[in-house]
């Protein structure tokens, strides 16, 4: 058995830019409002970075491929930089292939930037992908609303909760996350919304209306790690350092197979499991701090809950609408808004979510501070409930 | 004995409301309120002469994965959806037929599909084993002509041999004529006609009962011994007429349907027949004509062996399950008439790539699985390794048939987001009886017609078409099953 990454590698600065409809800002520029914001936090020079991952999802808009497009952008000096595409999980992706190198002692300190330039295609919702020559021949040509939201017709039958009740639960979702969203000045959405506002929305994909849906975001976010040793020696204290950073990618078998029942993410349990096991968390519900999951869909967040052990299975309805994971509940989830409210630019948001444990750990969240929090968790999910990558981190104060 | 083995159909759901279409067009054509009665057939917007003929082809065969007898394919039809790339081997590929199939099209008049019937005949006769004559059209016309009104969409499906036969052929006559009542150029989308009254006076009643008087010469019949009559036509009263010039009696005209679906073109006097013999009587004659370039007529006497030869579902329950469609723009739109603004989602390149489709066509056409011989488990894709968590198996996979079997919905959507030619865009992840998931679109389906546990089946349908190309790519779609209604049921039972 691996020994894991718990605290070997901690967080020498972080980043990230203004999330929202960018009109103003190129690639580039979002690349670089977070990166120096991340330099100016670990107090470096750029020629003490050993090595750069740099994650963007969609190659024809935007950003373009390959590790350049961060090398030129950021004048790096002459060091690797290497790009990571794991759907909307590849930020998260990046930060583990610093944190790895670091861990590894090939490097001392290492660069992980996300990346997402998704309004420049002249309408709304995610751009359409290509998917290569076979799929497109026998696959519906589907969107992310109508994937997740299948969530929501097994999930009913699975535990027998009527439509409305359903319907209700995954409001609260969203009302919770505008609400926290609107205290969050990098956010891209920041009003607050009503539950009769949520369900009375139009509906983009049964059940899911316009409100139970992500925002659709330009940005970027960065962090640069370190040994806490080497953290150390740069002055820095209060270390928020790594303590699980889990990976699990779908092998076909919740799509193929007739065994899945559609109700929860397969690939959320077993890398939950693993970084709780990694972390050396027992009861995640006390232990854990808040999370940032990967609230896609409002669906999403209210699975998710059960997926990271933090609700029963069938018992998340409940919980949701009990507050339990409002700003004042026992969990708090997506304090920064989340991907609903601080938006969703693809290959940054996994970082993104690590940005805001980061200064939650710190106490540096401004109007949204939670009380003392010791441990954080991100999940962040690639794909589709039936075929995904999904990564689960666990991050907190260094000897929490 | 040689003559129609097995027999089936095919309507499309969709039944356009005349009434709906010429109240549309009466600010235009205030002449069409008059015809403004009953419905017709309309494809969905995913459906062509192609995909219908499979659905009659599998409502004639039946749910058997043993196709193995059939060893020729006769695809009649004027509007097929390829010019070129045998459309009838598309047909064969969805069928899961054997390679050595014999694989032909006719086209070119409205008879082609008694054409293909008597080529089959021939067929047979010549010792070339069943030979599956299929039939059908998806006719164009223009907005606000009465083709628009009278012109329904359908498929005719026979099964010829020399086994088990139904009904067995008797003979046949032919007149080949250059008749021009209609025609249409090739490229072009819609007929040109001349006028009803020199049709009927110089063409249909002079052609037709001399192909009727040499098909009742050498079936050795007399013509008051014909208990049903098929002759379809859009002309009011035409096949009384016809009857009465050839001698049938006037009880033995069938109902042409066009009241309920329209004139279906190429297949419509096979589909017909396939609905008469749903109910007729064993030792029934039956003589069925069309008029085009000439005039045919093929006469069928019905065997004792009709009272066990059933279709999957039969044509009167593609009647029975119609729904009626009110939406006029919506017809436009699904014939091409009328070009809806699709936003940007919609400039998405719908390119094929035919290496890819090739390598893979049993299971895109086919819709067949692999199942893996170890665990049984079925896999859609088929792929080298099998999954089985912590021991995956490896080339254990054998080919499994899923188009015949039923499968049940385990989770859903209906979305309003990407471009789809009849929204909302329905689709889910569906289990197949006997194993096997595939996320699906869905299709033929309306509000409330899908949820988590609802169970359907398989259809062949159009998945996307490449515009810039002109290029129509096929896969399977599920519907959800609807029972038989009472009425279904053939009176002769």
């Amino acid at each position: 058995m691996a020994k894991g990454i718990k605290d070997k590698v901690a967080i020498l600065g972080m980043g990230c830019s203004k999330f929202g409809e960018r009109w103003d800002a190129s690639p580039e520029d979002l690349m670089v409002e977070a990166y120096l914001e991340a330099m100016t936090d670990a107090g470096i020079a750029p020629e003490q970075i050993d090595a750069a991952w740099f994650s963007t999802h969609m190659d024809d808009v935007g950003t373009g491929r390959g590790g350049t497009p961060m090398a030129i952008a950021l004048r790096l000096p002459d060091i690797g930089v290497t790009r990571v595409e794991n759907f909307c999980a590849g930020g998260s992706e990046a930060i583990r292939a610093a944190v790895y190198a670091v861990a590894s002692g090939a490097c001392d300190i290492a660069l992980a930037l996300g990346i997402e330039k998704l309004k420049d295609t002249g309408y709304g919702g995610l751009p359409v992908a290509t998917v290569g020559t076979y799929i497109p021949q026998w696959y519906p040509n589907a969107v992310a609303p109508a994937n997740f939201a299948q969530l929501a017709s097994a999930y009913r039958r699975r535990h027998g909760v009527p439509a409305d009740l359903l319907k209700r639960a995954i409001a609260h979702v969203s009302v919770k996350s505008h609400a926290n969203g609107a205290r969050n000045p990098k956010a891209h959405l920041r009003k607050e919304i009503t539950e009769e506002q949520v369900l009375r929305a139009p509906i983009v994909a049964e059940p899911l209306g316009l409100f139970d849906c992500c925002g659709v975001s330009d940005g970027a976010a960065a962090v640069i790690v370190t040994r806490p040793d080497i953290a150390r020696n740069l002055g820095k204290r209060d270390l928020v350092t790594f303590k699980a950073l889990q990976v699990v990618a779908s092998n076909g078998w919740e799509m193929q197979s007739n065994e899945w029942d559609g109700s929860y993410v397969h690939t959320a349990r077993v890398a939950a499991q693993r970084a709780y096991a990694e972390a050396g968390i027992a009861n995640p519900r006390t232990e854990i701090s808040m999370t940032e999951v990967h609230d896609c869909f409002s669906i999403t967040e209210l699975v998710t809950m059960e997926d990271l052990g933090l609700s029963a299975p069938g018992r998340a309805v409940h919980d949701v609408l009990d507050g339990v994971f409002d700003a004042g509940g026992k969990v708090p989830c997506q304090i920064d808004g989340g991907l609903k409210c601080f938006g969703h630019p693809i290959g940054a948001s996994g970082i993104r979510m690590l940005y805001e444990m980061y200064l939650q750990l710190l106490g540096r969240a401004g109007p949204r501070q939670l009380s003392a929090p010791r441990i954080g968790l991100t999940h962040n999910l690639g794909g589709q409930p039936s075929q995904n990558v999904c990564s689960v981190s666990i991050v907190g104060l260094e000897g929490a | 004995m040689i003559g129609i083995v097995k027999y089936g159909g095919y309507v499309p759901r969709l039944r356009l409301s005349r009434r709906a279409v010429a109240e549309a067009n009466a600010w235009y054509a205030p002449h069409l309120v008059g015809r403004a009665k009953g419905s017709r057939s309309m494809a969905n917007w995913d459906e062509d002469s192609l995909t219908m003929a499979v659905a009659a082809a599998r409502d004639c065969l039946g749910p058997s994965e043993e196709r193995g007898n059939i060893r020729s394919l006769f695809l009649a039809s004027c509007t097929l959806p390829f010019a070129e790339r045998l459309n009838a081997g598309v047909v064969c590929e969805a069928l899961t037929l054997d390679q050595t199939v014999e694989a032909l099209e006719f086209g070119g008049s409205q008879r082609a599909g008694l054409s293909a019937l008597t080529q089959a005949v021939a067929r047979v006769r010549a010792g070339g084993g069943d030979t599956l004559v299929l039939a059908a059209d998806s006719r164009d016309s223009r907005a606000a002509s009465t083709q628009e009104l009278d012109f329904g969409d359908g498929a005719a499906a026979l099964l010829l041999g020399d086994g088990d036969v139904v009904a067995e052929y008797l003979g046949s006559g032919t007149l080949t004529v250059d008749f021009i009542d209609h025609f249409r150029a090739a490229g072009e989308d819609v007929d040109y006609a001349w006028e009803e009254r020199w049709v009927r006076d110089e063409g249909i009643s002079k052609l037709v009962p001399k192909a009727v008087a040499a098909a009742l010469a050498e079936a050795q019949v007399k013509a008051e011994a014909i208990d049903h009559f098929i002759f379809p036509s859009t002309f009011q009263k035409m096949d009384q007429q016809v009857a009465a010039r050839c001698g049938v009696r006037p009880e033995a005209v069938v109902d042409s349907l066009q009241d309920r679906i329209g004139e279906t073109g190429t297949g419509h006097a096979l589909l017909v027949l396939a609905h008469v013999l749903e109910s007729a009587k064993p030792g029934a004659l039956i003589l069925v004509a069309q008029f085009a370039s000439g005039a045919q007529a093929v006469i069928f006497r019905v065997t004792e062996a009709i009272r066990s030869a059933r279709p999957a579902k039969g044509v009167s329950h593609w009647l029975a399950h119609g729904t009626e469609e009110t939406n006029y723009t919506k017809f436009l739109s699904f014939k091409g008439r009328l070009v809806l603004e699709r936003g940007m989602r919609g400039e998405q390149d719908r390119k094929t790539a035919l290496s890819t489709a090739y390598r893979h066509r049993s299971a895109i056409l086919g819709l067949v699985a692999g199942r893996c011989t170890e665990t049984g488990k079925v896999h859609f894709p088929p792929s080298r390794l099998s999954y089985e968590q912590g021991n995956p198996r490896k080339d254990t996979q054998v080919p499994h048939q899923l188009a015949e079997r039923k499968a049940t919905v385990l989770s859903w959507s209906a979305e309003y987001l990407s471009f789809h030619r009849s929204p909302p865009h329905c689709y889910g992840q569906i289990d197949f009886d006997g194993g096997g998931r595939i996320l699906m679109e869905f299709t033929d389906v309306a509000k409330g017609d899908v949820e988590s546990g609802t169970e359907v089946e398989m259809a062949f349908r159009i998945k996307d078409i490449d515009e810039v190309r002109h290029f129509t790519r096929y896969f399977w779609k599920a519907v959800p099953v609807r029972p038989a209604a009472a009425s279904d049921r053939p009176a002769a039972e």
